[in-house]
C-alpha cells in the first residue's frame, strides 16, 4: 500500500537494498599498509567504509575508487 | 461588518483572516488586485505572512508546494495563462496532498489573447485533483476561501482547492460584503495540522518516485479523498452556517421543485439567470436554476436529485472542450440519464443578456438538432 | 579540517558504481549537518535516492519537479522562517539541466530575492538521468546523444554556459566553483556557504562514469585531471571579489583530460587545439 502522498517516513530506509549484490570486483583493505589518510572513506560513493577502515560489503558496488585513490595501494580489487 | 468591495477584495479579506504563513503570488489580469491587497496587508503588518514576489506562476505554485510541504498554510492566486503555466505543478500539489488554497479569477485562455471572462481556465484543470468551487458573488468568494481551508486541510481530504470568481464581472465590480469577525474565523478554522512536513526532528522524504507497484494506489487514494470530500463539504457548510449564518452547498437549487425547464450553470451568470427565472415565473412559466457550486468533486447525486423531475434541462458552458463541446454539459450527460441541451456562451467575455437566457429556454423547450453544439451570442456572418 | 563522521546519505541508493554525485552530496551534508532540509530537482540524484518506499535521505527532503528547485527552496525557506525555525539550513541540489537550462528561471528568481539558502549544482555536463543528452553545460567537443559526433559533426559546438558568473551578476554574496576531487576545498566552500546570510551558490564539477565514458574507479582521477589541465577552475566570488582557490603547480595539456574520456575520443587535432587555446586564454588571464 502507498502512504498518503507517497511520503516516506523512514529516513535512510534505502539500507534495505543491499547493493553489494551489484559488484563484480571486491576491494580488500590491508590495514597494515594503511596510513589512515581517509581518502577511501571520503571518496566512497556509498559511504560504506567506516572510520576504522572496515568496508561494508552489503553495499559496496565494487567501483574501485577506493583502490584507485589509496596513496599506498593498500586496497586491492579482486574478481569475486 | 459590511463593506463594499470587489470579489478580489473579498478574497483578500478572507485570506487575511485565515492567516496563511507563506503567500507566493505573481500578478495577472484580472487577479492583480489580490496580489496587491495582500502585499499591502503584509506591509501594514495586519497579515503576518511571508510574501514571496515570485518571478512566474509556475514558481508561485512551486513555492506554495514547498511551503505547504514544510508544514504551513499557504495561499496563491492567479488566472488564465498563469493557471495554465501552473498546470504541471497542480498535479504535483494534489499528488503530494498539499492543502493549498488558490484564488482563480476566471479568464479566457489564449489564443486569441483575451483578458475577459470565461471559465475555460479552471475547467481545463479538472483532472488535476484540485477541488473547484465557483462563487456567484463577492460574498461567496469570501465565504468559500474560509471554507476551502477547512475542507482541504481535513485529514480525510488533504487535497488543494481553488475558489473561482468570474474575471471582471466579479473581480472589478463592487458589492456589499459581510466581513466576519476574526474571532469567529479563528473558532471555525483551527490552525493547520500537517501530517507530512519537513522537520529535522522527524525527517521525511516528500515527492518520491514510484514504480508501477505503488503509483496506482496513490491515485486511488486521491479519488477516495475526492469522494469523501463531498461529505466533508456538507459538514463544513453546516458548521459555517452555524457560525456565520450563511448557507452554502455543493449545489444551489433555485425554484427547481416543479420546474419543467431547469438551467444548469456555474458562477456569476447565475445572478442573471435568477432574475430571468423570477421574471418568467411571474408570467407563469415553470423554470428554475440548478447552480453547480462544487465542480470538483462533481456532485452528481445532488445535481440529479434537483433536475430529474424536469422535462428538459439546459446546461450552460462558459467553456468549450474543442472537438466535443461544453464540459459541464458532457459531464452531466455522462453521469446521469436526463434530457439535456447544451449551450456555449460568454466566451472571451462575450456579454450574456437576459434575452440570451430566454433564447436558451426557448431552444430547450423546442430542441431541434440535439447533437449539434448550440452557440449563443455568436455573431452571424454578414 | 575536522570532517564529521556521520553519513546523512544512506547507502542502498541506485547510483551507478562510481557515481560522483553521491560523493558530492555526502561531503556537502557532512558540513551542513542534521539541522538541514534538502530540496532536489528531478534528476539522477532525486531518482536514485527516493524509490518509494525507500529513501537514502536521513534529513528532511522534498522534490517537486525538474525546473523549480529554486522556487521550492524559496517556499521551504520562508515557511521555516515563518515557523521560527531560522536555524534550519535549506540546501537545494540540482543537476546542470535543472540549473542551467530548465531550472534557470526559478534559480534566478530565488537568488535575486535573496532567500537564505544554499544552491548546489552537481554538474555532470549533460542530462545524465535521461541518458546523456546535451545540456547548456555540456563542454565544447563533447559527444552526447543529442550532439553525437558523426560525418557532419564533432559533437557539442558551443562552450559551457557560465552559470557561476550569472550568479555573481545577480549579486549573490557567495559564489564558488568546486570539484568532488578536491574535497577539502569543496567542504570549506560548503561551510562558507552555510555561514552566509542570504543566498549562496556552489557549482560542483562531478565526473560521470556512465556519461563521460571511463572506468568507474577513475571518477576522482578525472575530476583531478579537469582541474590540473585548467579545464575546470576552482574559485570563489565573495561579495563580488573573485579569488582562485587552487592553482595547479604545473598545468597539464588538455589532451591528458580529453583522451581519458570516450565522449572526447572522436575529436580531431584541430578541435583539441581549439580547446587548448580556449583554456590557455582563460588561464593566462587568471595566471594559472
Amino acid at each position: 500500500m502507498t502512504s498518503v502522498g507517497a511520503v516516506i517516513r523512514d529516513p535512510g530506509s534505502s539500507i534495505k537494498n543491499k547493493t553489494g549484490s551489484w559488484r563484480t570486483f571486491k576491494p580488500t583493505l590491508d590495514k597494515e599498509k594503511c596510513i589512515d589518510c581517509g581518502n577511501c572513506i571520503l571518496f566512497c560513493p556509498e559511504g560504506c567504509i567506516t572510520k576504522d577502515y572496515d568496508i561494508d560489503y552489503d553495499y559496496c558496488k565494487g567501483c574501485g575508487i577506493c583502490a584507485e585513490e589509496c596513496p599506498v595501494k593498500a586496497i586491492k580489487m579482486e574478481r569475486e | 461588518m459590511i463593506k463594499v468591495m470587489s470579489a478580489n477584495g473579498a478574497i483578500s479579506e478572507a485570506v487575511k483572516m485565515c492567516k496563511p504563513k507563506v503567500i507566493p503570488v505573481f500578478p495577472i489580469t484580472p487577479q492583480t488586485t489580490i496580489s496587491e491587497y495582500l502585499a499591502k496587508f503584509v506591509a501594514d503588518g495586519v497579515l503576518d505572512a511571508e510574501y514571496i514576489r515570485v518571478e512566474s506562476e509556475h514558481s508561485a505554485i512551486s513555492a506554495a508546494v514547498g511551503a505547504s510541504g514544510a508544514g504551513v498554510r499557504t495561499f496563491t492566486a492567479t488566472s488564465s495563462q498563469g493557471l495554465a503555466l501552473m498546470h504541471e505543478i497542480l498535479f504535483v500539489a494534489a499528488g503530494m496532498r498539499t492543502p493549498i488554497v488558490l484564488g482563480n479569477a476566471n479568464r479566457a485562455l489564449s489564443a486569441p489573447l483575451s483578458i475577459w471572462n470565461d471559465q475555460q481556465d479552471s475547467i481545463s484543470e479538472r483532472d488535476t485533483g484540485w477541488m473547484q468551487f465557483f462563487a456567484e458573488n463577492a460574498q461567496e468568494a469570501l465565504d468559500f476561501v474560509i471554507q476551502a481551508y477547512k475542507i482541504s486541510e481535513d485529514h480525510q481530504v488533504l487535497l488543494p482547492s481553488m475558489v473561482c470568481v468570474d474575471g471582471y464581472i466579479l473581480t472589478h465590480t463592487v458589492e456589499p460584503v459581510d466581513i466576519p469577525r476574526q474571532e469567529d474565523v479563528d473558532e471555525f478554522l483551527p490552525p493547520y495540522e500537517p501530517i507530512s512536513y519537513l522537520d529535522p526532528k522527524n525527517p521525511m522524504s516528500l515527492g518520491t518516485f514510484t514504480d508501477p507497484d505503488y503509483y496506482m494506489e496513490a491515485r486511488y487514494d486521491m479519488q477516495t479523498a475526492m469522494d469523501g470530500a463531498k461529505d466533508v463539504i456538507r459538514r463544513v457548510n453546516k458548521e459555517f452556517e452555524e457560525v456565520f449564518g450563511r448557507k452554502h452547498g455543493l449545489v444551489e437549487s433555485y425554484k427547481t421543485e416543479d420546474a419543467e425547464i431547469i438551467l444548469v450553470a456555474m458562477g456569476s451568470i447565475c445572478g442573471t439567470i435568477k432574475t430571468v427565472v423570477d421574471y418568467l415565473r411571474e408570467k407563469g412559466e415553470k423554470v428554475g436554476l440548478l447552480r453547480v457550486i462544487s465542480f470538483r468533486p462533481f456532485p452528481q447525486e445532488d445535481i440529479y436529485q434537483a433536475v430529474k423531475g424536469a422535462r428538459r434541462i439546459a446546461v450552460l458552458d462558459k467553456n468549450i472542450s474543442l472537438g466535443i463541446g461544453g464540459v459541464l454539459f458532457n459531464e452531466i450527460k455522462a453521469k446521469m440519464d436526463v434530457n439535456a441541451s447544451g449551450f456555449i456562451l460568454g466566451l472571451g467575455g462575450r456579454e450574456i443578456s437576459p434575452d440570451h437566457i430566454i433564447e436558451i429556454i426557448e431552444k430547450t423547450r423546442n430542441p431541434t438538432e440535439t447533437n449539434k453544439i448550440n452557440w449563443i451570442g455568436l455573431k452571424e456572418e454578414e | 579540517m575536522e570532517i564529521p563522521e556521520k553519513e546523512l546519505l544512506a547507502p542502498g541508493h541506485r547510483a551507478c558504481a562510481g557515481c560522483g554525485a553521491t560523493i558530492g552530496v555526502r561531503l556537502a551534508l557532512k558540513m551542513l549537518g542534521e539541522n538541514t532540509v534538502a530540496v532536489s530537482a528531478t534528476g539522477c540524484l532525486e531518482v536514485i535516492t527516493t524509490p518509494y518506499p525507500e529513501t537514502s535521505w536521513k534529513i528532511p527532503w522534498i522534490h517537486v519537479a525538474f525546473e523549480n528547485a529554486g522556487a521550492v527552496a524559496s517556499g521551504v525557506e520562508r515557511a521555516l522562517k515563518a515557523q521560527g525555525k531560522d536555524d534550519v539550513t535549506v540546501v537545494a541540489f540540482a543537476g546542470d539541466g535543472g540549473t542551467a537550462d530548465i531550472g534557470l528561471q526559478s534559480l534566478s528568481g530565488a537568488m535575486e530575492r535573496g532567500h537564505n539558502l544554499i544552491y548546489i549544482c552537481y554538474d555532470n555536463e549533460a542530462y545524465m538521468n535521461t541518458g546523456v543528452q546535451r545540456s547548456g553545460a555540456t563542454p565544447y567537443g563533447a559527444s552526447t546523444t543529442t550532439t553525437p559526433h558523426g560525418e557532419e559533426s564533432f559533437g557539442e559546438n558551443k562552450p559551457k554556459k557560465n552559470i557561476p558568473m550569472i550568479m555573481a551578476a545577480h549579486g549573490v554574496p557567495y559564489v564558488a566553483t568546486a570539484s568532488i576531487s578536491y574535497p577539502e576545498d569543496f567542504m570549506m566552500k560548503v561551510q562558507k556557504a552555510k555561514e552566509v546570510e542570504g543566498p549562496a551558490y556552489i557549482h560542483l564539477h562531478q565526473p560521470c562514469t556512465t556519461g563521460w565514458g571511463y572506468d568507474s574507479s577513475k571518477t576522482i582521477e578525472l575530476g583531478r585531471l579537469a582541474v590540473e589541465t585548467g579545464s575546470w577552475l576552482l574559485y570563489e566570488i565573495v561579495e563580488g571579489e573573485f579569488k582562485i582557490t587552487y592553482r595547479p603547480l604545473e598545468r597539464k595539456p588538455v589532451n591528458v583530460y580529453l583522451e581519458a574520456q570516450k565522449r572526447f575520443k572522436h575529436l580531431a587535432d584541430a578541435e583539441k587545439e581549439k580547446i587548448q587555446n580556449y583554456v590557455d586564454e582563460i588561464c593566462a588571464e587568471l595566471k594559472i
